[in-house]
């Protein structure tokens, strides 16, 4: 068997790295963590010609080797550790045709680690528009490499690409430059101290906080150590370490690139000129928000119905099928009723993953950080906040982990602690089916009620953002050194690859990871409401009977008093009303509590409970929203689910901190217990309060 | 009184003369904005701040409060 050939995938950040690693992988990727840390891990395999198989991974995006964020260490990590099981026997350097400076400057420093490299130009088909011309051949010399012109968009080079992976043992592992001379005597001691050692590698060591595994940590011992110049002076010699390569760039592209300006139609400018606009940028921006709410509510409603009632007819059909029994039971009014409960939000978390996709591909998320810089400053976020706010209305975690881009430690505490205010999509499923319940049908100005209820419940998790975060702002008390540095990449029309490989990653695994955590809650409340301690519920039958021997039941009358009766006195109805004083307050009866309580380890269960609850204690076939339609409030009469409480729960929802998998995250990207512990008490007091006001004042 | 990047007008352009070493991140560096690069500043956000530029064809934004520290020189043209 052939020897797998492992290749990295490493660029710079909007070169299009990862449509690279779309194209040559397809659909056999996988998305993953590193161990230990929450960064994502990207990895494919590509068959090559001639029967090979390349192991690919596309590595987080990075300007240099020097890094200054957990994504970038990854890179750096990679690169240095040979005992890796993933180091490259190829590193693949993804650029963009039209900052190809910029992109060289990674691409001098990873020849320097003497590892095999090609470089791969991307975006080629701009080249003409852009009046780039490049001497291909005059380039491989200089930089000591193989060049590939690629062209994802068009589909272009992708066969050359995977030829000369193929080739990888053919290609140079000189380095392109010397970049010792920035400080000859003191690469001269290091390289006595450690003749056996690669300089470059030394340098890295040196200036970096690299966290190496056991088996790497003893190669490199001593080396920390050696330490004979300050930090401000390591600083220093960077810089000129910078300036150094990028001479050399300079002077490798005067010869083998040609500009010519004339040639160059940039859209740039005229785009930038609406969308950053004083007033129209802004505009635009509330617009663009206003159409996502508009779509996620008006275009997933069918298949949403249609999902709906398909979990209702599969559930009716199995009880019909299957002998009757615990098995049969379980199957149709635990698991199927709370799977039915997640799996019909796809529509709708789809769409906002591709929403979100969307912006990011097309270059628009930078500008909206440009314009929200100087907003957010004043209420201690960054510009850079705003990606972390609007991507956390798809799922607080990768929001927190996107946090990691803002340099500023305070500013970054700050947008990790209010990020789960923003409606993330596990909200969705409570908001929509109590907006469905409470809110009246009918329009306003085109937009329906409904809408805009959902509009402003995102509006509500937004302000509650900005407002906590104005005010850790003035109570925190953290000095950082601040700087704000963005990218403002070219507009790009979104590759339709990109954007379906990323919504159908996320959703599966929304839909995987809740399903996981849904199915077994279900399983276990289906059992607690299905049985119960001592007589009253054994002899729940004969109890009935003698309740009601007065009245004359129907079968069917007789059945669901006797099913209602059971659910009441079973483990999960005795709990229920346990906790039920502290909840009536707020307008719920203890069906609600015990899926407030169960929704802890997360949101979207609040739905899936209640389906289990009500179709253990009903018989007919019905949808979860005609269930909830019909509970009654068993003490002030008329329905459970009416304005007040309706408003009640939705305010509770918007508030309160119920997902563990967040606060996981936070103690991770914080590393204390304080920062989530905080958020959990803060939050869920808030949320009690303000939907006890509201139901208060509503009813 | 030397002048800075953050006395630039929108439109206007300027080659970078100095760069503070202590105060300016390495990230901006290795972005481009190095001495000798050529600056345009292409647009401002309300309050000028943050600005958003054009650095030898790399295009990114900065606060004001880094700009403060980049030298330039105004190019005549």
């Amino acid at each position: 068997m052939s020897k797998q050939i492992n290749v990295a995938l490493i660029g710079n950040p909007n070169t299009g790295k990862t449509s690279v690693f779309n194209a040559l992988t397809g659909l056999n990727q996988k998305v993953g963590n590193y161990p230990g840390i929450t960064v994502e891990k990207k990895e494919g395999i590509c068959r090559l010609p001639r029967g090979v198989k390349a192991h690919i991974i596309d590595l987080p995006g990075t300007y240099s080797l020097n890094a200054s964020s957990l994504d970038e260490n990854v890179v750096i990590e990679l690169l240095l550790n040979k005992n890796d099981k993933d180091f490259p026997d190829i590193a693949a350097v993804v650029s963009d045709v039209e900052n190809l400076k910029r992109n060289l400057l990674l691409f001098t420093q990873i020849k320097d680690l003497q590892i095999p490299c090609l470089l791969v130009i991307n975006m080629a088909d701009r080249m003409r528009r852009r009046g780039i011309t490049l001497d291909i051949e005059y380039l491989e010399k200089q930089l000591e490499t193989k060049i590939v012109l690629v062209s994802t968009r068009k589909q272009e080079g992708i066969t050359e690409l995977k030829q000369q992976i193929t080739n990888y043992k053919e290609l140079s592992t000189k380095p392109c430059l010397n970049a010792s001379e920035i400080d000859p005597d003191y690469f001269n001691r290091l390289r006595k101290a450690f003749p056996n050692q690669l300089i470059y590698k030394l340098w890295l060591v040196i200036t970096q906080d690299v966290n190496f595994g056991k088996t790497n940590r003893n190669e490199f011992d001593g080396v920390a150590n050696f330490k004979t110049k300050s930090k401000g002076d390591l600083k220093r010699l960077q810089q000129k370490e910078t300036i150094k390569r990028y001479q050399f760039i300079n002077d490798v592209l005067k010869k083998g690139q040609t500009i010519d300006r004339s040639q160059a139609k940039d859209l740039r400018t005229q785009f930038d000129r609406i969308l950053t606009h004083k007033v129209w940028g802004y505009l635009i921006f509330f617009l663009i928000l206003l159409t996502i709410f508009q779509a996620i509510y008006d275009w997933s409603s069918i298949p949403m119905d249609f999902i709906d009632s398909t979990f209702a007819s599969l559930s009716e059909w199995i009880k019909n099928i299957f002998p009757e029994g615990p098995f049969t039971s379980l199957l149709a009014e635990g698991i199927i009723p709370g799977l039915g409960g997640i799996v019909i939000f796809i529509p709708q978390i789809a769409f906002l993953f591709l929403f979100i996709a969307v912006l990011e591909e097309s270059g628009y998320m930078s500008r909206v950080v440009f314009l929200m810089d100087r907003v957010m400053r004043r209420f201690g976020l960054s510009g850079k906040s705003i990606v972390p706010l609007i991507s956390g209305t798809a799922c607080a975690i990768p929001a927190i982990m996107a946090t990691r881009n803002i340099e500023n430690w305070k500013e970054r505490l700050i947008t990790i602690l209010v990020t789960p205010f923003t409606t993330c999509s596990a909200r969705l499923p409570v908001y929509l089916i109590i907006i469905a319940l409470v809110i009246p049908e009918g329009r306003f100005l085109g937009l329906s009620y409904q809408a805009l209820t959902l509009m402003l419940l995102y509006l509500i998790g937004f302000g509650a953002a900005i407002a906590s975060a104005y005010l850790l702002n003035k109570i925190l008390k953290i000095k950082s050194k601040t700087f704000f540095v963005v990218e403002m990449p070219n507009y790009k029309l979104p590759l339709f690859k990109n954007v379906a490989l990323t919504v159908l990653e996320k959703t599966k695994s929304f839909i995987f990871g809740a399903g996981k955590i849904i199915l077994a809650i279900s399983i276990v409340l289906w059992i607690l409401a299905s049985y119960g301690p001592g007589k009253q519920f054994k002899n729940a039958e004969k109890i009935v009977k003698t309740e009601y021997a007065s009245e004359h039941l129907t079968e069917d009358e007789f059945q669901q008093k006797l099913a209602s009766y059971k659910l009441e006195h079973s483990f999960i109805g005795i709990t229920g009303r346990a906790i039920e004083p502290a909840i009536r307050p707020l307008g719920y009866d203890w069906k609600i509590g015990i899926a407030i309580v169960s929704s802890f380890a997360a949101r979207e269960v609040f739905v899936g409970t209640l389906a289990t609850i009500y179709s253990v204690g009903s018989d007919q076939e019905e949808t979860i929203k005609n269930r909830m339609a019909g509970e009654v409030n068993p003490i002030l009469g008329g329905p459970l689910f009416n304005f007040a409480s309706g408003i009640s729960l939705l305010l509770f929802y918007a508030f309160a901190m119920q997902c563990m998998s967040t606060l996981a995250i936070v103690k991770r990207e914080t590393n204390s217990w304080k920062w989530p512990m905080l958020q959990l008490v803060i939050m869920t007091a808030l949320a009690y309060i303000v939907a006890l006001i509201a139901y208060q004042f509503l009813k | 009184m030397n002048d800075t990047l953050a006395n630039l007008k929108r439109g206007e352009s300027a080659i970078i003369t100095d760069v503070s070493s202590e105060l300016i991140p390495l990230k901006l560096l290795e972005m481009g904005c190095l001495p000798g690069n050529h600056v345009e500043l292409v647009q401002v956000a309300p309050f000028a701040d943050p600005m958003y530029l054009n650095i030898n064809g790399s295009h990114l934004a900065i606060r004001k409060e880094t700009a403060i520290h980049i030298l330039i020189e105004r190019v005549h043209e």
